[in-house]
């Protein structure tokens, strides 16, 4: 056994790809991230099945007229961030900063369509119980596409320093990793605030 | 400027600690003297300390309220305190007691064993170490700055709502707790990451997952499980502190709210919080157990899983704190069942200690003397639960005394008889001298004889019918002499503790020198000096079996570690990283010097949550951005971490 593991190998240096522990230290962290979503959805969940007066939601159903375009426009961002990360794996600066820079726009735009949604409620926050759930669940989704975004921003900056190549790539693919997480977290919310109410599996009537 | 190194094959040395190479890392690795270095060190086994001290200042916070409001319940019809005052001391008790002693000082032991058990040079992380570590001071500084400005938490540790909603609970006692806990969340979360990164990524080659020493699967399982329970406890205590603050619906008890979903979130957190609190320490008793045995081990796989099951069975019971809500009776069977399954993996290890002792030829110190009392109120405390575990047992017995007796069984004998253990055991590591036997024995003697004549009665009162939580009690109940002997036995037990720190402030001073190895040990941290030096290591040992310093005795010599020779790794702060489950060197990481960008991010991070209680959007909108703009530094790619690709190749 000692032999094997004395043996004079040349080893890499430094944060590299898959190797880094940031790399594991994000996958990690979106496993609890991961975990919040899943008590945010199971307190909506709770309460939906609930008894109760009226019908669930008691706003009525949520419209997809902007969800829906928007949900896609998320998945989208997905892939482009990927073909970034792919162009700086391969030393293509021009792929590189497109994939990253257009991946952090189409979640800008994201985030903005996603404000116009919460303005066009006419229910607030503090309406209720299904409200306070609506605006929370979404909210926190919203809060992890702020910070997808800065994670996005910071890596296009850097990459347009020069920062990152072939050589070394492992905070591109991190940031890379945590995006993909909010849009997946997305699908999950979408389904269940959006999806369920019109599959008729949540309607408790009194 | 250098270009920076992408690869290269590391030398293998074989080289002592007064070699020129230790002097050489010794430079790369030390702590700058003085107030910045003090406030800026990543030194693992420093933060590890201060985790160990700071979590027994509020052991002594939260001994000092118990036994205040002992003192009230030592006889009927005392009024010491009111019972708002007695609602205030109890739920500050528990909650210091349960979050910010017993989980953080065990992540002390952890944070200052792990890399040397394993072999390697820091945490993964060594800034997030620090990190965390200040964020889980300030978090505790802050709840009670509360409770100094008059505003305490007064509705128990578990804070059940609608009672701990706005309506029925006015001012910021609550809010400064809720906001509190999701900072040490946070701070505990960070904590499990760093964990599960280290002891995948970082052990001594050849360490293959087989060999993992026992306490880092404790460490290893319940890091794990908190990654995925932590949320839920956070997020419950975010949704009530925006019921109180923001005015949202969700269990405030109006309308369609539901409270009893408040009990949900905080026990799918709470029941594996409590094997957070006390699986490390039973892997710590199996750790030390075997050394004072002068034997491996007996059961090391069955150990092993037995701690792993736990902790998944762990998340599977935690209905049965809700047993008398009025569930259906199909979910209190189920939880039932669960919950008795569990004493299963305990028996395990009940077994495994048992074994050891029996055929291993025990030394009775006073750290053997401490696992001895804990394997007898393990099993105590371990029958106990299993009587509440039992649905119509639990309907009797619950929020009467002997729940609280039973807690203490758990809390005390299976977290701080275990603690105190490993004080005895690695007080000689962490300082260089060793405890005083003889105060020991004293120590021990009245923590052990306190503890059971304090606690063991609050059963019988229990079954006699005393409801907990209560201020006093009338005359005549049957409880007087009992509770008598439990305030008695109380103060027995906290003058015993005491012995502990007199010992400490002794022996730091005047204690024997211990030397690298003073009980003949047979893990990687006793291979180092005592002390060991900022570097832990000269070279990193390569690992060929479980006991690789008791290799002489059990292996044959073709098999065995090497301690004293192996990669150097000094062109920087450097540590290798090893492949998860067969530790053969995959990488050498260039490690973070000292910083002091932990403390003040944390510092900003509190003010975010010190904004929340107002709230003072403000403050909170200024820390966020101070926060952002810290971390942003922090996490800025660098050429010397090899982290850029830059000069183009
Ligand atoms: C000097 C040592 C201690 C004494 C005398 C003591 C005494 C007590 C008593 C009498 C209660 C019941 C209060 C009531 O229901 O009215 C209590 C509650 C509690 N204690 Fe201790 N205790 C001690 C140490 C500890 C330790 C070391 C821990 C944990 C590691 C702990 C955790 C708790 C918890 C979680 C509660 C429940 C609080 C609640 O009801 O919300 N205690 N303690």
């Amino acid at each position: 056994m000692s032999e094997l593991v004395l043996e004079n190998r040349r080893l890499p240096t430094g944060s590299i790809g898959k190797l880094a522990n940031g790399y594991w230290g994000m996958i990690c962290f979106i496993l609890t991230e991961a975990a919040l979503f899943i008590y945010l959805q199971f307190a909506y969940y709770y309460h939906a099945v609930q008894p109760h007066q009226g019908p669930w939601p008691p706003e009525g159903i949520p419209s997809m007229r902007m969800a829906l375009p928007n949900t896609i426009l998320l998945l989208a961002s997905s892939f482009v961030v990927w073909w970034g990360e792919h162009g700086t794996k391969h030393g293509r600066r021009s792929h590189q900063l497109l994939g990253l820079g257009i991946g952090f726009l189409m979640g800008a735009v994201f985030l903005g369509v996603q404000g116009l949604e919460w303005q066009n409620k006419t229910f607030g926050l503090t309406s209720g119980a299904y409200a306070s759930l609506f605006f929370t669940v979404t909210g926190f989704h919203m809060a992890h596409v702020v910070v997808g975004l800065f994670l996005l921003l910071a890596v296009t900056v850097w990459s347009f320093l020069g920062y990152f190549g072939p050589a070394r790539s492992a905070y591109v693919s991190i940031a890379a990793i945590y995006w993909h997480f909010v849009d997946a977290v997305w699908i999950t919310v979408f389904f269940t605030l959006y999806l369920t109410p019109r599959l008729g599996l949540l309607w408790a009537a009194p | 400027m250098t270009v920076t190194e992408y690869e290269r094959a590391p030398e293998i040395v074989a080289e002592g600690y007064d070699s020129a190479t230790a002097a050489g890392l010794k430079a790369l690795w030390e702590t700058e003297p003085g107030i910045k270095g003090w406030f800026s060190t990543v030194d693992h086994k420093e933060i590890g300390i201060r985790y160990i001290v700071t979590a027994f200042a509020f052991l002594v916070a939260g001994g000092i309220e118990a036994l205040i409001f002992r003192l009230q319940l030592a006889g009927p019809e005392l009024h010491l305190l009111g019972p708002e005052q007695y609602n205030q001391l109890f739920t500050m008790h528990g909650v210091t007691m349960i979050l910010w002693y017993a989980f953080p000082v065990l992540t002390g032991f952890s944070v200052f064993l792990q890399p040397l058990l394993l072999g390697t040079r820091d945490m993964a992380f060594p800034r997030l170490n620090a990190f965390t570590y200040w964020v889980f001071l300030f978090s505790g500084i802050f709840l009670y700055v509360g409770f100094a400005l008059g505003s305490v938490p007064n509705a128990g540790w578990f804070n059940y709502t609608p009672l701990a909603s706005r309506p029925f609970n006015s001012g910021f006692g609550i809010d400064f707790y809720a906001l509190a806990n999701i900072l040490l969340g946070i701070s505990t979360t960070l904590g499990s990451i760093n964990f599960v990164v280290t002891i995948l990524r970082e052990r001594a080659p050849g360490m293959s997952i087989n060999r993992l020493p026992i306490m880092s699967w404790g460490t290893l399982t319940i890091s794990v499980g908190l990654i995925f329970s932590m949320p839920s406890v956070s997020l419950a205590f975010f949704f009530l502190w925006m019921d109180r603050r923001i005015g949202t619906h969700f269990f405030d008890g109006s309308g369609e709210t539901q409270p009893l979903l408040w009990q949900h979130l905080f026990w799918i957190w709470g029941h594996p919080w409590v094997y957070a609190i006390v699986l490390p320490a039973i892997s710590m008793i199996s750790q030390i157990l075997p050394v004072s045995c002068r034997r491996p081990l007996v059961g090391y796989t069955a150990l092993a899983l037995a701690t792993v099951m736990t902790m998944v069975l762990g998340f599977g019971v935690w209905v049965h704190h809700m047993f008398a809500t009025g569930l259906s009776s199909m979910a209190l069977a189920f939880f039932g069942a669960v919950s008795i399954l569990i004493v299963i993996p305990s028996a395990v290890s009940f077994f495994g200690w048992i074994a050891t002792i029996w055929t291993g030829r025990p030394v009775l110190n006073t750290s053997f003397l401490f696992c001895a009392g804990f394997i007898i109120v393990f099993v105590i405390g371990g029958v106990s639960g299993f009587m509440t575990g039992s649905v119509p047992v639990d309907w009797q017995l619950t929020d009467t005394y002997f729940v609280v007796g039973h807690i203490h069984y758990v809390l005390i004998g299976w977290n701080l008889f275990a603690v105190m253990a490993g004080i005895y055991h690695w007080f000689p590591k962490m300082t260089g001298r060793l405890l005083d036997e003889r105060i020991g024995r004293w120590n021990f003697w009245l923590m052990f004889i306190g503890f059971n004549v304090g606690f063991f009665p609050m059963h019988i009162s229990g079954l006699l019918g005393m409801p907990r939580r209560v201020y006093t009690y009338p005359e005549g109940m049957g409880w007087d002499t009992l509770n008598l002997i439990t305030t008695v036995g109380s103060y027995v037990f906290a003058i015993g503790f005491l012995l502990l720190i007199v010992n400490v402030v002794v022996s730091r001073r005047r204690g024997a020198i211990a030397g690298p190895n003073p009980w003949d040990a047979d893990s990687l941290e006793w291979s180092t000096p005592s002390p060991p030096p900022p570097y832990n290591f000269v070279v990193i040992p390569a690992v060929a079996s479980r006991s690789p310093l008791w290799e002489e005795r059990l292996q044959a010599p073709e098999n065995r570690s090497s301690i004293g020779e192996g990669m150097v790794l000094d062109h920087g702060k450097e540590i290798a990283a090893t492949s998860a489950i067969d530790a053969q060197p995959e990488v050498i990481l260039k490690m973070p010097e000292d910083s002091i960008l932990p403390l003040l991010t944390a510092l900003a991070l509190t003010g975010v949550f010190a904004g929340g209680l107002g709230p003072m959007w403000w403050l909170v909108a200024a820390s966020a951005v101070i926060a952002l703009a810290l971390t942003c530094v922090w996490l800025w790619p660098r050429d010397r971490l090899a982290q850029t690709a830059r000069p183009h190749p």
